[in-house]
């Protein structure tokens, strides 16, 4: 079996966002495999070994999604694969799934796995366009995966409830949280891991025209959420607070 | 001169804090009052190949050098000790004695077991009349056929009750003092080879230690490890290059100690501001980290020195005491900047206090660091 994973580098979880310019500042911050991904790339590696075959990992950005990939081959996966986009200089979701729409034209996959959305813009949309413009089916927050033959028995999270769905190879899914739990790479593995084969490409290498990855969105503004007030005390007499407490949620924060 | 770890043991050591904070952390509590480290953590470490740390690719271990250890064991000090001392002492004097005086034979069939983690190493030298006089043993060999007979009691072995593999120390010939001493692989199956009772400890919890007691314990001729007499001389051997683990181990823990401070005396306020602000405990966080910082230049000077194959006893001596000491003292202090946050058993600052009091006496006291340094300097002057 063949089983594509694609990946996303991104901020660590527990980093702080700051802006600086404008834009989300990447001074200093760590980063890891979206969480969401590595529950695919784990549930590729399981499938492999249980049907055989061979797991690739694919992410597209620059030369530092290396150490990404690099850890997901320290988990077993087989090949790994950089489609650099760093010359490209305005990318939204469209532009990726199209990239990697030109990459898997000419390739023989069963499946296609990636994490439902990403930790940092969370929009869940590459997945989905990607199984799109392949003209594949695609089901997206799986919890469970089984396959027989070409049949394939997922079960997804729709929004609480679980449904159960019959469908075939080649397919696209995105992992959902539950899905499995992600192994730690081992130490033997990632000494191994120097030895696989990490492939580079640029983005122009492939089949596809410039045109047709522009970004279709345009980011108006980057802003912060409000800091957290302090919260307000009220004081004297019960029946005089609960009036200016009403006042308050009704003229200052419209509450009512 | 290149102060700069490899990319290979950066990735690996960013992967050791990752499972140390996510997994370890999380139950050193647990560890601490149930005196057991939860099977699915010791599990997960196997997994992860911590246990093949010092063994050789070729036998299912990392094969990384000492430098790479110990950036390693930097990060497994960031932890429970009691975890920290289970894995360091497999890794450290449990397998480095087959893995540097073993043949062929005995390489292949115990260290791939022992990489994996489903055999586990201890080293047993130490026995109640034998010390820190080391060459005072009473444990006796004596061959007979193709087997030797060992007869003796140990104490105060690390991983004696989760152990299958000991590398032990046994007199074969009374009449040579140290040059009588054999070291042999004894695995617990053997008969006449029984596990005493554990030995309750001021810390160090989930780690056990225990006696053993041999009873004509029969070992096979080929169970020698390295040659016959050479039993002191391989225990030291074994011993000197495991103190830059230790002191790693010990550098680790300052380190986490170090940053605990940090955060406690921003956060803590006394007289209407953070205590750091108060040049009493800025000046303690300071000396922490100089230590600390020292301690680091020095264990990795001392790896490195493993790694080209430099003699190295007076400074492995000189690592084993500094380590020690400055573990304690930063400990100490970090207790005191915490205050009585720092005495309370909910919190780890006096769990590190205790388990650091022992590396002044295990492999080797402060005392007897200080003999073989001045021997050593003695030697080079005279």
């Amino acid at each position: 079996m063949n089983i594509y994973v694609i990946l996303k580098r991104t901020f660590d979880t527990e980093e702080k966002i700051a802006i600086q310019n404008g834009k989300i500042s990447d001074d200093g911050a760590e980063f890891i495999i979206n969480p969401y991904d590595e529950f695919a790339v784990e549930e590729a590696i399981l499938l492999r070994d249980k049907h055989g075959g061979e797991v690739t990992v694919v992410s597209v950005g620059d030369e530092d999604n290396e150490k990404e990939l690099r850890t997901a081959l320290a988990m077993g996966a087989d090949n790994a694969i950089l489609i650099n986009t760093e010359e490209v200089e305005e990318k939204d979701q469209h532009t990726t799934a199209s990239i990697l729409a030109a990459f898997f034209e000419d390739k023989a996959y069963d499946l296609i796995l990636g994490g439902n959305v990403s930790n940092d813009n969370s929009t869940g949309q590459v997945g989905p366009r990607l199984a799109e413009q392949l003209n594949i089916p695609c089901v997206t927050t799986i919890t469970d995966i089984e396959i027989e033959g070409d049949t394939v028995t997922v079960e997804r999270d729709a929004e609480g409830d679980t449904e159960i769905l019959k469908t075939s190879i080649p397919l696209l899914a995105t992992a959902q949280q539950g899905l499995n739990e992600p192994r730690y790479p081992s130490l033997p593995g990632i000494m191994k891991a120097k030895r696989k084969p990490l492939e580079e490409i640029d983005y122009d290498e492939l089949d596809i025209d410039e045109d047709d990855i522009e970004s279709l969105t345009e980011t108006v503004t980057v802003f912060l959420p409000p800091e957290k007030q302090a919260g307000k005390i009220l004081q004297g007499e019960t029946a005089d607070q609960v009036k200016e407490l009403v006042t308050y949620l009704h003229k200052e924060t419209k509450i009512l | 001169m290149d102060f700069q770890l490899d990319e290979d043991i950066q990735f690996l050591k960013n992967n050791i804090r990752n499972f140390v904070e996510n997994e370890v952390e999380k139950v050193a509590m647990q560890i601490e009052k149930e005196d057991k480290i939860p099977e699915r953590t010791i599990e997960m470490a196997k997994e992860m190949g911590l246990f093949g740390l010092s063994i050789p690719e070729e036998y299912g271990g990392l094969g990384i050098g000492m430098v790479g250890k110990c950036a390693l064991y930097e990060e497994l000090g960031k932890t429970h000790n009691g975890f920290t001392t289970l894995i360091g002492a497999h890794t450290g004097i449990g397998t480095v004695g087959i893995v540097e005086l073993g043949n062929e034979e005995q390489k292949q069939k115990y260290l791939p077991d022992m990489a994996s983690g489903k055999k586990i190493g201890a080293f047993a030298l130490t026995e109640p009349e034998a010390g820190s006089n080391a060459a005072n043993l009473k444990t006796t060999a004596v061959k007979k056929g193709d087997k030797y007979i060992l007869n003796g009691t140990k104490h105060y072995i690390t991983n004696a009750t989760e152990a299958d593999v000991f590398t032990v120390m046994a007199v074969t010939d009374s009449s040579k003092g140290a040059k009588g001493i054999t070291s042999f692989i004894v695995e617990k199956d053997f008969p006449g080879f029984q596990v005493g009772a554990i030995e309750e400890k001021m810390g160090l919890k989930g780690s056990h230690s225990a006696e053993l007691i041999l009873e004509e314990c029969e070992v096979p001729e080929e169970n020698v490890l390295g040659e016959v007499g050479k039993g002191y001389v391989n225990a030291l051997k074994i011993l000197t290059n495991g103190r830059a683990g230790l002191a790693a181990r010990n550098l680790g823990s300052c380190q986490k100690l170090l940053d605990m401070s940090l955060e406690y005396a921003q956060e803590r306020k006394q007289f209407g501001v953070p205590i750091i602000e108060h040049q009493a405990v800025a000046h303690m966080i300071a000396e922490i980290g100089v230590e600390t910082e020292a301690l680091r230049s020095f264990t990795y000077r001392v790896a490195w020195m493993v790694d080209q194959g430099e003699k190295l006893i007076k400074e492995a001596a000189m690592l084993k005491l500094y380590g020690s000491e400055v573990y304690n003292r930063v400990a100490d202090k970090a207790l005191q900047i915490h205050g009585g946050v720092g005495y309370i058993s909910d919190y780890p600052i006096e769990r590190y206090f205790r388990d650091a009091r022992i590396t002044r006496i295990y492999e080797g006291t402060s005392e007897i660091q200080k003999n073989i340094i001045a021997g050593q300097l003695r030697k080079e002057y005279s």
